[in-house]
């Protein structure tokens, strides 16, 4: 047995400095994250955690911080994780989404980190995904994953969500256009925002029209599309209530624990990668031996590999 | 755990860029917001009007290394008074320098330092001399 981190031990308690420094932690995949997040995992899975996705522009920050206050009203705590772009170039970033959140600034009850996504090292669904861990073990209710709806790396991340919302606005020409096939396969409910602007109707008629086309099976969760106008705070009441729903509809068929075993299993393979690529580089001696033998044709690169790996 | 040799990048600093009272001006805020995120650093922005207990919380929560006050409005003496209180009182000692820049008189500088203020960067700070004494408070 291992002896728990003391800063494990303050984030089970829900300490707000220990949080943001486990945080910053799981963000750098600094030494000693794993055993860091052994303890959070096994606490973790109490949390809701929904994922919100959509174009930019779309308001996705002005409906989390709509969303959080709506679960604060109702006596629940939060945790927000929002993903912002970093610059490829210079691997900077500017990190605004605290801006439309600040009428939940003051709140002890609201945790709100900003992650960037840190260029090409890769790895953001790991880091965003044991992010929600760390808010889910330091006791939040509700933990929310919020992210720019463009490209596989942001699937990848509401995909561990338990109920994933994928956000379009009225205007963006084809409105459907918009959202990409990928996004628009694992949304849970649909939400038409800034739907007091014109056109939401048609946005909304057009959902609707691309869900009908898909193939349904007997029993499975109808896909509700739904309207708000997130800066006054409208529909967002009916939007959570949706949420409740899904989670309610999860936990009768089974669904929560299907995606739970997903997500236990995704998780698995990222970290089994890590330590494949952490102990198969350039420097152990059973690496460059094998280096060797294929440059000098006398192995193959696959056999290499197995033997490797046999090896571990 | 050895991951982190094979790419050598370091860890982008992070930096919180903060108004705070009834100062409504933020264009040079958001020039020096945009500086150091050319510098590669990731900076997140607070938005304008904000309380020094917003400001605060939100700091410990993004885990910053450097928390910079932009004050136009003269009243830094009363808010860096306020934001030092409200440091002393958190459960554990904040690790963030603090940096207060825009426009302050010089003889207040030194007060401002007395209270632990890390650095002062005055309006006419070079968007070099910014970048570079952000990168020694967290050297330091």
């Amino acid at each position: 047995m291992t002896v728990m981190a003391p800063l494990a031990e303050r984030v089970l308690r829900g300490e707000q400095s220990a949080v943001a420094r486990a945080l910053t932690q799981v963000e750098r995949r600094a030494p000693g994250t794993d055993a860091l997040l052994a303890p959070l995992h096994r606490a973790a899975g109490r949390a809701h955690v929904i994922g919100v996705t959509g174009p930019p522009g779309s308001g996705k920050s002005t409906l989390v911080s709509a969303m959080a206050a709506e679960y604060r009203g109702a006596g629940r705590t939060v945790g927000i994780i929002a993903v912002d772009p970093s610059s490829v170039f210079t691997g900077g970033a500017i990190l605004g989404d605290r801006i439309r959140m600040s009428a939940l600034a003051g709140d002890p009850g609201v945790f709100i980190r900003s992650l960037a996504t840190r260029g090409a090292l890769g790895g953001l669904a790991r880091a965003a995904l044991d992010a929600v861990t760390v808010l889910d073990a330091a006791g939040r209710d509700v933990v929310v994953l919020e992210t720019v709806g463009v490209g596989q790396a942001e699937v990848d991340v509401v995909s561990g969500a338990q109920s994933v919302a994928v956000v379009s606005v009225p205007g963006l020409g084809d409105g459907v256009q918009a959202i990409k096939a990928g996004l628009l396969e694992i949304a849970d409910v649909h939400v038409v925002n800034k739907s007091d602007r014109e056109g939401a109707d048609r946005t909304a008629a057009e959902l609707c029209e691309m869900l009908r086309l898909g193939k349904r099976r007997p029993g499975q969760w109808n896909v509700p599309i739904e309207r708000t106008a997130a800066d006054r705070g409208d529909g967002v009441r009916a939007l959570i209530d949706r949420f409740d729903e899904h989670l309610r509809w999860m936990e009768r068929v089974g669904e929560r624990e299907r995606r739970t075993r997903r997500a236990a299993a995704t998780r698995i393979r990222w970290a089994a990668e890590e330590l494949i690529r952490d102990r198969l580089r350039p420097g152990t001696g059973a690496f460059d031996a094998a280096v060797d033998e294929v440059a000098a044709k006398r192995d193959d690169p696959a056999s290499a590999a197995r033997r490797l790996i046999g090896q571990l | 755990m050895t991951a982190v040799q094979e790419e050598t990048v370091a860890e982008p600093i992070r930096v919180m860029l903060a108004k705070i009272g009834l100062d409504g001006h933020d264009r040079g805020v958001k020039v020096v917001a945009r500086t150091l995120r050319d510098a590669g650093m990731e900076v997140i922005y607070t938005g304008l009007h904000r309380r020094p207990e917003q400001v605060v919380e939100a700091a410990v929560q993004e885990d910053v290394d450097v928390l910079g006050i932009s004050l136009l409005s003269g009243a830094h003496m009363p808010i860096f008074k306020r934001l030092f209180e409200l440091l002393g009182e958190l459960a554990e000692p904040h690790r963030f320098s603090i940096v207060a820049g825009g426009v302050m008189p010089d003889e207040d500088e030194a007060e401002l330092r007395k209270m632990g203020v890390a650095g002062v960067l005055g309006q006419d700070s070079t968007p070099e001399a910014i970048v570079a004494e952000i990168r020694s408070l967290v050297r330091r």
